[in-house]
């Protein structure tokens, strides 16, 4: 389905930042901003949720830890116990000092490359992709707030339009996206 | 955003732009390689196949080829990982811990000493890898079952967790460094002409968008697995120091190993950093981003660093007269005045005294100074790593068994081969990738670039102001701010 959006784009990440909270406070909905680096402090102004990555990293350590834990006591303890100068290795825990060392960078594997599979997934940023920018100037020193009609029904394009150039934009734009 | 103390130093110096920072960074990758690029590339190859011509003579006859005996079994491989594997620890305790510390001169280093501290896992990587003789058995050393030899891999072995520390390192490492090249290769991508370069740029970023959730996650993901480098950098140094602090020869079992070795490491990684840098920022004009104040902190850090090694020099040789073990207290009178006395010296010359000298403020802010330290502390650090390995086996319990290392030119061959390689990489690197954290860059501009900081009343300076603590309340008085320009 094609949907309307603008683009309004700014060269300044603390005007654009002024500017989304003008128009949130008109009721505008912003979508979305492009930024080349992060702006600090946009987030909450356009309602971006809090990203929940810290908690699947948490899974995924805790999985690494589970793994090498029962990996080790498989092999060094069930299949085929080694009798080291006769000190006692019956159980996992009389040996679990030695273990340690491979269950922490095990744990610490699963975890980032866990969380980093993730994140590539959840962004959809993956080898081959086509850019996903507005604008190439988004990567430089532009800053790009986009709206979407359809989420802005109680406003008309013009009305819009208007609202936006009141925020100090140095360009504006409108494309038909899928 | 937080804005820094007038008195301090800027991080950026002169009059940037957002703009300028990018065509700064990008310059040097679309532009033709200056030609001195390709004299060190030509050479750093030369000498790197040299090298790959030693590995493949090595394989090819056995480890034979080396200068080692049936005393001294283990000399230049080993202690050329270690080497490497200290050197490969700036990179990853400057983006990791720096950024758990808010330190902001990190960004203009981060991204090559992360490629550094990779290239150098790589070339550490190399040693225990052909040291087996027979590299294509190489993965035994992973936990396979039991038909692939009679036993599992032994997990009490700290050489086994040496495999997964140092693999885990490297690939953590690798997934960091790239995670944050995603946004800078886009905008490499976005700004290229030429159909190749785009193509390939195109592929390296993924894709990126720049969008708001995308950040969002990019600064949590880099800060989680800041988090997760921090104890993976001090871990892996710790258990490299553990293959010689379980075993039971004298001048190896010691307890000091672990943070004595994380301290050695991250002085060689910062020296190999200054080294690097101070090279890097006049070639591709980094003035700006790279100056006197970053080498000062890491020139601090190199005291600090050095000055704990060095403690821990003179902990070892009290513990060795305390312990009352003789073959322990010969074992340090044997290299302070055995056959390896010229080792010792130049090490504890180069890694006790010259960090010294970085306690007065003009040497360690002198470029040259710091250039000449930098490569001295890692001449320094090679020997301490040869004095701990070689001369704590070469006169073992047995004096009929007595012996001496001499390197054989194959040794030599593989050691200054891995250092040709290590170059190679680093050149390509410094061709075609974004050798600043540039996006990362642009975040400290309004807080602590020069033009900003001297010009306290302009709109950017006093809208940064404690944004992120007053939230609402702050819009007033923005908008009133707007509306007086």
């Amino acid at each position: 389905m094609a949907e309307k959006v603008i683009y309004a784009m700014y060269d300044d990440d603390d005007v654009l930042k002024d500017g989304a909270k003008l128009l949130v406070s008109k009721g505008v909905k912003v979508s979305d901003v492009f930024s080349p680096f992060p702006i600090h402090g946009i987030d909450p102004i356009i309602g971006v949720k809090n990203t929940r990555l810290g908690i699947m990293a948490f899974l995924y350590g805790i999985t690494g830890t589970l793994l090498a834990t029962i990996g080790m006591r498989y092999i060094m303890i069930v299949d085929w116990p080694m009798n080291i100068g006769g000190k006692p290795n019956e159980t996992y825990l009389d040996n679990i000092l030695a273990f340690i060392p491979v269950t922490f960078e095990f744990t610490v594997l699963c975890a980032a490359h866990g969380m980093a599979i993730t994140y590539l997934l959840r962004n959809k940023t993956l080898p081959g992709m086509p850019a996903q920018n507005p604008d190439p100037r988004t990567t430089d020193d532009k800053f790009v707030i986009e709206l979407k009609l359809s989420e802005n029904t109680q406003f008309t394009e013009d009305e819009l339009n208007s609202m936006l150039k009141q925020t100090g934009i140095i360009e504006i734009d409108q494309k038909e996206i899928n | 955003m937080h804005k820094e103390a007038a008195i301090r130093e800027p991080l950026i110096l002169g009059h940037k732009t957002y703009h300028d920072i990018t065509e700064d960074v990008c310059r040097p990758i679309e532009d033709k390689a200056p030609r001195m690029w390709y004299i060190l590339f030509g050479i750093a190859l030369i000498i790197g196949l040299y090298g790959v011509g030693c590995i493949l003579y090595l394989l090819g006859t056995g480890i034979g080829v080396w200068g080692l005996n049936k005393t001294i079994g283990w000399a230049w491989d080993i202690t050329n990982f270690v080497w490497w594997v200290g050197i490969g620890h700036a990179g990853t305790l400057i983006s990791a811990v720096l950024l758990l510390f808010r330190q902001k001169w990190r960004m203009a280093i981060n991204r090559s000493a992360e490629a550094m501290t990779i290239f150098a896992v790589f070339m550490a990587g190399t040693f225990p890898l052909i040291h087996m003789g027979r590299l294509w058995v190489g993965y035994w050393t992973m936990p396979l079952p039991n038909h692939f030899g009679s036993l599992w891999v032994n997990f009490n072995s700290p050489l086994l967790w040496d495999v997964f520390a140092i693999s885990t390192y490297l690939s953590v490492g690798l997934i960091f460094w790239y995670i944050g090249l995603i946004p800078d290769f886009a905008t490499i991508r976005d700004r290229a002409k030429r159909p190749v370069p785009k193509k390939m740029y195109t592929l390296l970023a993924f894709g990126w968008s720049g969008r708001a959730k995308h950040w969002n996650r990019f600064e949590l993901v880099s800060l989680v697995l800041a988090g997760l480098a921090t104890p993976l950098v001090f871990s892996v140094h710790s258990i490299v120091s553990f293959d010689f602090a379980t075993s039971v020869i004298p001048g190896w079992h010691t307890t000091i190993f672990p943070p004595y070795f994380v301290a050695g490491a991250v002085f060689s990684g910062f020296a190999m950093v200054q080294t690097l840098m101070l090279v890097m920022r006049k070639a591709m004009n980094l003035e700006a981003y790279i100056h006197t104040r970053h080498v000062e902190y890491m020139n601090i850090v190199i005291m600090v660093t050095g000055s704990i090694v060095g403690v821990a020099y003179l902990t070892e040789l009290f513990v060795s007269w305390y312990s009352g073990v003789e073959y322990e207290q010969y074992a340090f009178i044997n290299r302070a005045t055995g056959p390896y006395w010229w080792a010792y010296w130049s090490m504890m010359t180069c890694n006790v005294i010259s960090p010294q000298l970085m306690w007065i403020r003009r040497l360690r802010r002198s470029l040259l100074f710091t250039f000449v330290i930098s490569i001295v502390v890692n001449i320094g650090m090679w020997f301490e790593r040869y004095v701990i390995i070689v001369t704590s086996i070469h006169r073992d319990y047995l004096p009929s068994s007595w012996s001496m290392h001499f390197p054989s030119h194959i040794d030599l061959g593989i050691y200054v081969g891995t250092i040709g390689l290590f170059f190679v990489f680093f050149l390509l690197f410094a061709r075609f990738f974004p050798v600043l954290a540039l996006n990362e860059v642009k975040t400290i501009l309004k807080s602590s670039g020069e033009s900003y900081k001297n010009a306290p009343d302009t709109h950017h300076g006093h809208d940064s102001h404690g944004h992120d603590n007053h939230g609402h309340t702050s819009t007033e008085e923005d908008n009133n701010n707007s509306n007086n320009q």
